[in-house]
Protein backbone atom coordinates (compact mmCIF):
# COMPACT_ATOMS: atom_id res chain seq x y z
CA UNK A 1 0.00 0.00 0.00
CA UNK A 2 1.64 2.89 -1.01
CA UNK A 3 2.20 6.07 1.47
CA UNK A 4 -0.87 8.08 -0.66
CA UNK A 5 -3.73 6.20 0.34
CA UNK A 6 -2.67 5.40 3.90
CA UNK A 7 -2.61 8.98 4.25
CA UNK A 8 -5.64 9.33 2.22
CA UNK A 9 -7.20 7.16 4.60
CA UNK A 10 -6.49 9.14 7.41
CA UNK A 11 -8.17 12.25 6.17
CA UNK A 12 -10.73 11.75 3.58
CA UNK A 13 -12.31 15.01 2.63
CA UNK A 14 -15.73 14.51 1.14
CA UNK A 15 -17.90 16.54 -1.50
CA UNK A 16 -21.44 16.04 -1.71
CA UNK A 17 -23.01 15.56 -5.15
CA UNK A 18 -26.64 15.39 -5.57
CA UNK A 19 -27.57 13.93 -8.80
CA UNK A 20 -31.53 13.52 -8.09
CA UNK A 21 -31.78 12.80 -5.44
CA UNK A 22 -35.51 12.63 -3.21
CA UNK A 23 -33.39 14.96 -0.46
CA UNK A 24 -34.04 12.36 2.29
CA UNK A 25 -30.18 11.04 1.87
CA UNK A 26 -28.98 14.54 1.78
CA UNK A 27 -30.25 15.46 4.97
CA UNK A 28 -28.55 12.20 6.55
CA UNK A 29 -25.47 13.81 4.87
CA UNK A 30 -25.50 16.79 6.71
CA UNK A 31 -26.38 14.90 9.95
CA UNK A 32 -23.30 13.08 10.51
CA UNK A 33 -21.39 16.88 10.38
CA UNK A 34 -23.67 17.52 13.68
CA UNK A 35 -22.06 16.98 16.70
CA UNK A 36 -23.91 14.04 17.52
CA UNK A 37 -21.89 12.21 14.90
CA UNK A 38 -18.96 14.21 14.79
CA UNK A 39 -16.85 12.57 11.71
CA UNK A 40 -14.40 14.94 12.37
CA UNK A 41 -12.77 12.30 14.94
CA UNK A 42 -11.72 10.34 11.61
CA UNK A 43 -10.51 13.17 9.96
CA UNK A 44 -13.39 13.77 7.51
CA UNK A 45 -14.40 17.49 6.24
CA UNK A 46 -16.91 18.48 3.95
CA UNK A 47 -15.69 20.32 1.58
CA UNK A 48 -17.45 22.58 -0.95
CA UNK A 49 -14.99 22.38 -3.93
CA UNK A 50 -14.45 19.08 -6.41
CA UNK A 51 -10.80 20.05 -6.32
CA UNK A 52 -9.97 19.39 -2.75
CA UNK A 53 -11.99 16.03 -2.41
CA UNK A 54 -10.97 13.18 -1.72
CA UNK A 55 -14.39 11.00 -1.72
CA UNK A 56 -17.50 12.14 -3.52
CA UNK A 57 -20.73 11.20 -1.67
CA UNK A 58 -22.84 10.64 -4.87
CA UNK A 59 -27.05 10.62 -3.42
CA UNK A 60 -29.43 10.32 -5.93
CA UNK A 61 -30.67 8.30 -8.90
CA UNK A 62 -28.44 9.91 -11.79
CA UNK A 63 -31.23 11.48 -13.44
CA UNK A 64 -30.44 12.20 -17.72
CA UNK A 65 -29.37 16.08 -16.80
CA UNK A 66 -27.33 15.56 -13.97
CA UNK A 67 -25.34 12.66 -15.38
CA UNK A 68 -23.38 14.92 -17.56
CA UNK A 69 -22.70 16.69 -14.67
CA UNK A 70 -21.46 14.10 -12.67
CA UNK A 71 -19.18 12.93 -14.62
CA UNK A 72 -17.32 16.49 -14.98
CA UNK A 73 -17.55 16.65 -11.25
CA UNK A 74 -15.48 13.30 -11.44
CA UNK A 75 -13.47 14.74 -14.09
CA UNK A 76 -12.70 17.58 -11.91
CA UNK A 77 -11.88 15.74 -8.92
CA UNK A 78 -8.29 15.27 -8.35
CA UNK A 79 -6.92 11.29 -8.07
CA UNK A 80 -6.56 9.66 -6.19
CA UNK A 81 -9.90 9.92 -4.83
CA UNK A 82 -13.11 7.24 -4.16
CA UNK A 83 -17.20 7.42 -5.12
CA UNK A 84 -19.76 6.54 -2.34
CA UNK A 85 -22.80 6.10 -3.54
CA UNK A 86 -25.54 6.65 -0.57
CA UNK A 87 -29.13 5.77 -0.44
CA UNK A 88 -30.96 3.02 -2.44
CA UNK A 89 -31.20 5.21 -5.43
CA UNK A 90 -27.53 5.51 -5.96
CA UNK A 91 -26.82 2.14 -5.49
CA UNK A 92 -29.11 0.19 -8.27
CA UNK A 93 -31.88 3.26 -9.18
CA UNK A 94 -34.41 2.30 -6.48
CA UNK A 95 -38.22 2.19 -6.92
CA UNK A 96 -37.08 4.98 -10.06
CA UNK A 97 -35.64 1.97 -11.98
CA UNK A 98 -36.51 1.92 -16.24
CA UNK A 99 -37.59 5.65 -15.37
CA UNK A 100 -38.16 7.45 -18.59
CA UNK A 101 -36.05 10.57 -16.35
CA UNK A 102 -32.71 7.69 -15.62
CA UNK A 103 -29.75 7.44 -17.22
CA UNK A 104 -28.97 4.56 -15.61
CA UNK A 105 -27.22 3.54 -12.38
CA UNK A 106 -24.79 5.73 -11.03
CA UNK A 107 -22.20 2.90 -10.44
CA UNK A 108 -22.08 2.74 -14.47
CA UNK A 109 -22.13 6.76 -15.39
CA UNK A 110 -19.39 6.75 -12.84
CA UNK A 111 -17.29 3.99 -15.34
CA UNK A 112 -18.02 5.40 -18.12
CA UNK A 113 -15.57 8.46 -17.26
CA UNK A 114 -12.62 6.00 -15.54
CA UNK A 115 -13.15 1.83 -15.77
CA UNK A 116 -11.06 1.92 -12.77
CA UNK A 117 -12.68 4.21 -10.00
CA UNK A 118 -13.23 3.17 -6.40
CA UNK A 119 -17.05 2.62 -5.51
CA UNK A 120 -18.65 2.05 -2.10
CA UNK A 121 -22.49 0.74 -1.50
CA UNK A 122 -24.29 2.41 1.18
CA UNK A 123 -27.37 0.87 0.73
CA UNK A 124 -31.03 1.94 2.47
CA UNK A 125 -33.63 4.36 2.30
CA UNK A 126 -32.36 6.41 3.58
CA UNK A 127 -29.21 4.99 5.37
CA UNK A 128 -28.67 6.11 8.91
CA UNK A 129 -25.89 8.21 10.21
CA UNK A 130 -24.54 5.14 11.80
CA UNK A 131 -24.92 2.98 8.08
CA UNK A 132 -23.27 5.57 6.38
CA UNK A 133 -20.30 6.40 9.15
CA UNK A 134 -19.26 2.09 9.57
CA UNK A 135 -20.05 1.79 4.74
CA UNK A 136 -17.18 4.72 5.00
CA UNK A 137 -14.94 3.38 7.49
CA UNK A 138 -15.38 -0.79 6.08
CA UNK A 139 -14.70 0.96 2.64
CA UNK A 140 -11.27 2.77 3.52
CA UNK A 141 -10.25 0.07 5.16
CA UNK A 142 -10.94 -2.14 2.09
CA UNK A 143 -8.74 -0.25 -0.01
CA UNK B 1 25.01 31.68 3.90
CA UNK B 2 24.23 33.31 7.35
CA UNK B 3 20.33 33.68 6.00
CA UNK B 4 20.10 29.62 5.24
CA UNK B 5 21.11 28.76 8.61
CA UNK B 6 18.54 31.86 10.27
CA UNK B 7 15.77 30.54 7.52
CA UNK B 8 15.69 26.93 7.62
CA UNK B 9 15.40 26.39 11.58
CA UNK B 10 12.75 29.17 11.52
CA UNK B 11 10.72 27.61 8.53
CA UNK B 12 10.77 24.09 10.30
CA UNK B 13 9.95 25.39 14.08
CA UNK B 14 7.14 27.77 12.74
CA UNK B 15 5.46 25.08 10.13
CA UNK B 16 5.90 22.85 13.63
CA UNK B 17 4.07 24.92 15.76
CA UNK B 18 1.72 26.34 13.26
CA UNK B 19 0.24 22.75 12.87
CA UNK B 20 0.09 22.13 16.24
CA UNK B 21 -1.87 25.46 16.58
CA UNK B 22 -3.74 24.62 13.58
CA UNK B 23 -4.54 21.02 15.38
CA UNK B 24 -5.96 23.69 18.42
CA UNK B 25 -7.96 25.80 16.82
CA UNK B 26 -10.12 22.77 15.33
CA UNK B 27 -9.92 20.93 18.62
CA UNK B 28 -11.30 23.94 20.88
CA UNK B 29 -13.64 24.45 18.05
CA UNK B 30 -14.91 20.80 18.35
CA UNK B 31 -14.65 21.16 22.47
CA UNK B 32 -16.90 24.86 21.94
CA UNK B 33 -19.66 22.98 19.95
CA UNK B 34 -19.51 19.47 22.28
CA UNK B 35 -17.74 17.24 20.12
CA UNK B 36 -14.51 15.09 20.46
CA UNK B 37 -12.31 16.54 17.34
CA UNK B 38 -9.46 15.07 15.08
CA UNK B 39 -6.63 13.77 16.67
CA UNK B 40 -3.46 15.95 17.21
CA UNK B 41 -1.81 14.63 14.19
CA UNK B 42 -4.73 15.38 11.01
CA UNK B 43 -3.45 18.92 10.25
CA UNK B 44 -0.06 16.55 9.36
CA UNK B 45 -1.93 14.20 7.81
CA UNK B 46 -4.00 16.58 5.72
CA UNK B 47 -0.95 17.90 4.79
CA UNK B 48 0.83 14.79 3.58
CA UNK B 49 -2.31 13.36 1.60
CA UNK B 50 -2.37 16.56 -0.22
CA UNK B 51 1.12 16.39 -1.06
CA UNK B 52 0.44 12.96 -2.55
CA UNK B 53 -2.79 14.35 -4.59
CA UNK B 54 -2.66 15.01 -8.46
CA UNK B 55 -2.47 18.94 -8.52
CA UNK B 56 -4.80 20.32 -11.41
CA UNK B 57 -4.11 23.63 -13.19
CA UNK B 58 -7.44 24.72 -14.87
CA UNK B 59 -6.95 25.17 -18.73
CA UNK B 60 -7.57 28.93 -18.79
CA UNK B 61 -5.48 29.67 -15.76
CA UNK B 62 -2.65 31.85 -15.98
CA UNK B 63 -0.32 28.68 -15.26
CA UNK B 64 2.59 31.35 -14.02
CA UNK B 65 0.83 33.08 -11.51
CA UNK B 66 -1.32 30.24 -10.51
CA UNK B 67 1.81 28.26 -9.62
CA UNK B 68 3.75 30.79 -7.94
CA UNK B 69 1.25 32.91 -5.65
CA UNK B 70 1.04 30.32 -2.92
CA UNK B 71 4.74 30.02 -2.76
CA UNK B 72 5.18 34.55 -2.86
CA UNK B 73 2.65 34.31 -0.06
CA UNK B 74 4.49 31.63 2.02
CA UNK B 75 7.64 33.53 1.47
CA UNK B 76 6.38 36.57 3.36
CA UNK B 77 4.66 34.66 6.43
CA UNK B 78 8.47 32.85 6.38
CA UNK B 79 10.03 36.18 6.68
CA UNK B 80 7.74 37.23 9.31
CA UNK B 81 7.92 34.25 11.56
CA UNK B 82 11.63 34.40 11.20
CA UNK B 83 12.06 37.74 11.99
CA UNK B 84 9.37 37.27 14.69
CA UNK B 85 11.87 34.27 16.27
CA UNK B 86 14.95 35.75 15.82
CA UNK B 87 14.08 39.03 17.91
CA UNK B 88 12.35 37.04 20.60
CA UNK B 89 15.70 34.59 21.00
CA UNK B 90 18.67 37.60 20.22
CA UNK B 91 16.87 40.82 21.29
CA UNK B 92 20.44 42.62 21.31
CA UNK B 93 21.06 41.88 17.55
CA UNK B 94 21.82 44.05 14.73
CA UNK B 95 18.85 45.41 12.92
CA UNK B 96 16.45 42.59 12.32
CA UNK B 97 13.43 44.34 11.37
CA UNK B 98 10.67 47.05 12.93
CA UNK B 99 6.81 47.91 12.79
CA UNK B 100 7.02 48.96 9.49
CA UNK B 101 8.57 46.16 8.03
CA UNK B 102 6.38 43.80 9.63
CA UNK B 103 3.25 45.29 8.29
CA UNK B 104 4.57 45.33 4.75
CA UNK B 105 5.55 41.10 4.94
CA UNK B 106 2.22 41.06 6.69
CA UNK B 107 0.06 42.16 3.61
CA UNK B 108 1.95 39.64 1.24
CA UNK B 109 -0.07 36.83 2.08
CA UNK B 110 -3.69 38.48 1.48
CA UNK B 111 -1.58 40.17 -2.00
CA UNK B 112 -0.63 36.57 -3.01
CA UNK B 113 -4.49 35.09 -2.56
CA UNK B 114 -5.81 37.72 -4.60
CA UNK B 115 -2.99 36.99 -7.20
CA UNK B 116 -3.36 33.04 -7.09
CA UNK B 117 -7.13 33.29 -7.37
CA UNK B 118 -7.33 36.06 -9.66
CA UNK B 119 -5.23 33.51 -12.04
CA UNK B 120 -7.16 30.66 -12.00
CA UNK B 121 -9.98 31.56 -14.20
CA UNK B 122 -13.17 30.88 -12.15
CA UNK B 123 -16.36 33.12 -11.48
CA UNK B 124 -16.56 31.93 -7.73
CA UNK B 125 -12.87 32.61 -7.24
CA UNK B 126 -13.29 36.33 -9.13
CA UNK B 127 -16.07 36.89 -6.41
CA UNK B 128 -13.71 35.83 -3.75
CA UNK B 129 -11.01 38.02 -5.09
CA UNK B 130 -12.87 41.27 -4.71
CA UNK B 131 -13.83 40.41 -1.05
CA UNK B 132 -10.34 39.85 0.09
CA UNK B 133 -9.50 43.31 -1.64
CA UNK B 134 -12.08 45.06 0.10
CA UNK B 135 -10.94 43.31 3.42
CA UNK B 136 -7.81 44.13 3.14
CA UNK B 137 -8.36 47.63 2.38
CA UNK B 138 -10.85 47.34 5.11
CA UNK B 139 -8.25 46.61 8.01
CA UNK B 140 -5.09 48.10 7.18
CA UNK B 141 -6.15 51.34 8.15
CA UNK B 142 -7.23 50.43 11.69
CA UNK B 143 -4.29 48.11 11.89
CA UNK B 144 -1.73 50.73 10.66
CA UNK B 145 -3.72 53.25 13.68
CA UNK B 146 -3.32 50.68 16.12
CA UNK B 147 0.43 50.34 15.64
CA UNK B 148 0.67 54.41 16.14
CA UNK B 149 -1.02 53.88 19.26
CA UNK B 150 1.86 51.53 20.08
CA UNK B 151 4.63 53.98 19.03
CA UNK B 152 3.13 57.33 21.13
CA UNK B 153 2.87 55.23 24.18
CA UNK B 154 6.59 53.44 23.71
CA UNK B 155 8.17 57.15 23.11
CA UNK B 156 8.97 56.99 19.56
CA UNK B 157 10.22 53.42 19.19
CA UNK B 158 9.76 51.68 15.95
CA UNK B 159 12.41 48.84 16.49
CA UNK B 160 10.47 45.35 17.66
CA UNK B 161 12.94 44.57 20.49
CA UNK B 162 12.30 48.39 21.63
CA UNK B 163 8.66 47.89 21.45
CA UNK B 164 8.76 44.48 23.24
CA UNK B 165 10.22 46.12 26.98
CA UNK B 166 7.20 48.10 27.24
CA UNK B 167 3.37 46.67 27.52
CA UNK B 168 1.22 49.07 25.83
CA UNK B 169 -2.35 46.94 27.01
CA UNK B 170 -2.13 47.75 30.28
CA UNK B 171 -3.30 51.71 29.48
CA UNK B 172 -6.83 52.59 28.13
CA UNK B 173 -5.59 54.02 24.23
CA UNK B 174 -2.49 50.68 24.53
CA UNK B 175 -5.98 48.43 25.42
CA UNK B 176 -7.98 49.62 23.27
CA UNK B 177 -5.84 49.49 20.10
CA UNK B 178 -5.11 45.98 21.08
CA UNK B 179 -8.67 44.99 20.91
CA UNK B 180 -8.94 46.71 17.53
CA UNK B 181 -5.92 44.80 15.79
CA UNK B 182 -7.01 41.82 17.32
CA UNK B 183 -10.10 41.45 15.53
CA UNK B 184 -7.64 42.67 12.24
CA UNK B 185 -5.75 39.53 12.98
CA UNK B 186 -8.94 37.82 12.86
CA UNK B 187 -9.58 39.13 9.22
CA UNK B 188 -5.91 38.34 8.00
CA UNK B 189 -6.54 34.93 9.30
CA UNK B 190 -9.49 34.65 7.24
CA UNK B 191 -11.93 33.09 10.02
CA UNK B 192 -15.28 33.94 11.20
CA UNK B 193 -17.00 36.64 11.31
CA UNK B 194 -14.45 38.28 8.34
CA UNK B 195 -14.36 34.65 6.03
CA UNK B 196 -16.19 35.64 3.25
CA UNK B 197 -13.71 35.69 0.52
CA UNK B 198 -13.27 32.13 1.51
CA UNK B 199 -16.97 31.58 2.23
CA UNK B 200 -17.70 27.91 2.11
CA UNK B 201 -20.99 27.82 2.04
CA UNK B 202 -21.52 30.44 -0.50
CA UNK B 203 -18.42 30.84 -2.91
CA UNK B 204 -17.83 26.27 -2.32
CA UNK B 205 -14.22 28.01 -1.40
CA UNK B 206 -13.73 30.84 -2.91
CA UNK B 207 -10.31 32.17 -3.27
CA UNK B 208 -8.85 28.76 -3.15
CA UNK B 209 -11.73 27.17 -5.34
CA UNK B 210 -8.88 25.92 -8.31
CA UNK B 211 -6.33 24.40 -5.74
CA UNK B 212 -5.46 21.00 -5.64
CA UNK B 213 -2.53 19.03 -4.41
CA UNK B 214 0.75 20.42 -3.56
CA UNK B 215 -0.81 23.82 -4.41
CA UNK B 216 -2.96 23.62 -1.81
CA UNK B 217 -0.82 22.38 0.54
CA UNK B 218 1.21 25.35 0.53
CA UNK B 219 -1.74 27.41 1.04
CA UNK B 220 -2.70 25.52 3.88
CA UNK B 221 0.79 25.41 5.68
CA UNK B 222 0.90 29.15 5.26
CA UNK B 223 -2.21 30.04 6.96
CA UNK B 224 -0.92 27.08 9.67
CA UNK B 225 2.45 29.68 9.68
CA UNK B 226 0.35 32.68 10.25
CA UNK B 227 -1.49 31.26 13.02
CA UNK B 228 2.12 31.25 14.74
CA UNK B 229 3.26 34.34 13.07
CA UNK B 230 0.19 36.79 13.76
CA UNK B 231 -0.43 36.11 17.31
CA UNK B 232 3.28 35.97 18.11
CA UNK B 233 3.68 39.37 16.73
CA UNK B 234 0.62 41.15 18.54
CA UNK B 235 2.01 39.54 22.03
CA UNK B 236 5.57 41.27 20.79
CA UNK B 237 3.78 44.77 20.42
CA UNK B 238 1.09 44.60 22.94
CA UNK B 239 1.77 42.55 25.80
CA UNK B 240 5.19 42.56 26.04
CA UNK B 241 6.59 40.27 24.02
CA UNK B 242 8.10 36.94 24.94
CA UNK B 243 11.30 35.87 27.24
CA UNK B 244 13.33 33.20 26.81
CA UNK B 245 14.49 32.98 30.59
CA UNK B 246 12.81 30.54 33.00
CA UNK B 247 9.46 31.01 34.24
CA UNK B 248 9.16 34.28 31.93
CA UNK B 249 9.40 31.89 29.21
CA UNK B 250 5.86 30.04 30.44
CA UNK B 251 4.62 33.46 30.64
CA UNK B 252 5.30 34.21 27.35
CA UNK B 253 3.54 30.65 26.14
CA UNK B 254 0.33 31.56 27.93
CA UNK B 255 0.09 35.41 26.49
CA UNK B 256 0.50 33.42 22.73
CA UNK B 257 -2.30 31.06 23.95
CA UNK B 258 -4.33 34.25 25.46
CA UNK B 259 -4.13 35.23 22.06
CA UNK B 260 -4.57 32.28 19.82
CA UNK B 261 -7.81 30.76 22.41
CA UNK B 262 -9.51 34.77 21.96
CA UNK B 263 -9.39 34.58 18.33
CA UNK B 264 -11.00 30.88 18.33
CA UNK B 265 -13.38 32.44 20.56
CA UNK B 266 -14.69 35.00 18.74
CA UNK B 267 -14.56 32.53 15.45
CA UNK B 268 -16.77 29.80 17.01
CA UNK B 269 -18.88 32.13 19.00
CA UNK B 270 -20.30 34.89 15.45
CA UNK B 271 -21.79 34.38 12.56
CA UNK B 272 -19.96 35.42 8.92
CA UNK B 273 -20.82 39.22 7.79
CA UNK B 274 -20.98 40.68 4.49
CA UNK B 275 -18.52 42.30 2.96
CA UNK B 276 -19.97 46.04 2.99
CA UNK B 277 -20.47 45.53 7.01
CA UNK B 278 -17.55 44.43 7.59
CA UNK B 279 -16.07 47.69 5.93
CA UNK B 280 -18.32 49.69 7.88
CA UNK B 281 -17.44 48.15 11.41
CA UNK B 282 -13.55 48.48 10.30
CA UNK B 283 -13.61 51.83 9.44
CA UNK B 284 -16.25 53.80 11.28
CA UNK B 285 -16.16 51.80 14.03
CA UNK B 286 -12.43 50.46 14.68
CA UNK B 287 -11.14 53.78 13.01
CA UNK B 288 -13.42 56.34 15.21
CA UNK B 289 -12.33 53.91 18.80
CA UNK B 290 -8.21 54.22 17.44
CA UNK B 291 -8.71 58.12 16.57
CA UNK B 292 -9.95 58.42 20.19
CA UNK B 293 -6.93 55.72 21.37
CA UNK B 294 -4.62 57.96 19.35
CA UNK B 295 -5.83 60.82 20.91
CA UNK B 296 -5.77 59.72 24.44
CA UNK B 297 -2.05 58.37 24.09
CA UNK B 298 -0.92 61.68 22.76
CA UNK B 299 -2.62 63.28 25.75
CA UNK B 300 -1.00 60.45 28.29
CA UNK B 301 2.39 61.06 26.65
CA UNK B 302 2.41 64.67 26.78
CA UNK B 303 1.27 65.25 30.59
CA UNK B 304 3.14 61.64 31.35
CA UNK B 305 -0.06 60.01 32.31
CA UNK B 306 0.89 56.10 31.98
CA UNK B 307 -2.59 54.65 32.36
CA UNK B 308 -4.52 57.10 29.63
Amino acid sequence: MSWRIKYLKKSPWVFHVNVGACNNCDIEVVNLLTPKFDVERFGIKLVGSPRHADALLVTGVGTRQAAIRLREVYRQTSKPCAVFLIGACACDTGIFHSGYHVEGPVDNIIKEVDPNAIIAYVPGCPPKPEAIISGVVKALSAI
Amino acid sequence: MIEIVLILPAFLVTVVLGLVASWIVRKVSALVQWRVGPPILQPFYDIMKLMGKETLIPQDAQRGVFVSAPLVGMAGVLLLSTMLLRITLNPEAMFVGDVIVAIYLMVLPSLALILGSSASASPHAAIGTSREMKLVMSYELPLVLAFIVVIIKTGGQLNLAGIAEYTPALSISGMLAFLASLLCIQAKLGFIPFDMAEAETELAGGVLIEYSGALLAIWKIMQAMMLVALPLFLVMVFLGGIATSGWSLLLGILKYVLVLVLVILIKNTNPRMRIDQAMKFFWFYCGIALVVAVVLATIGNYYGIGWL
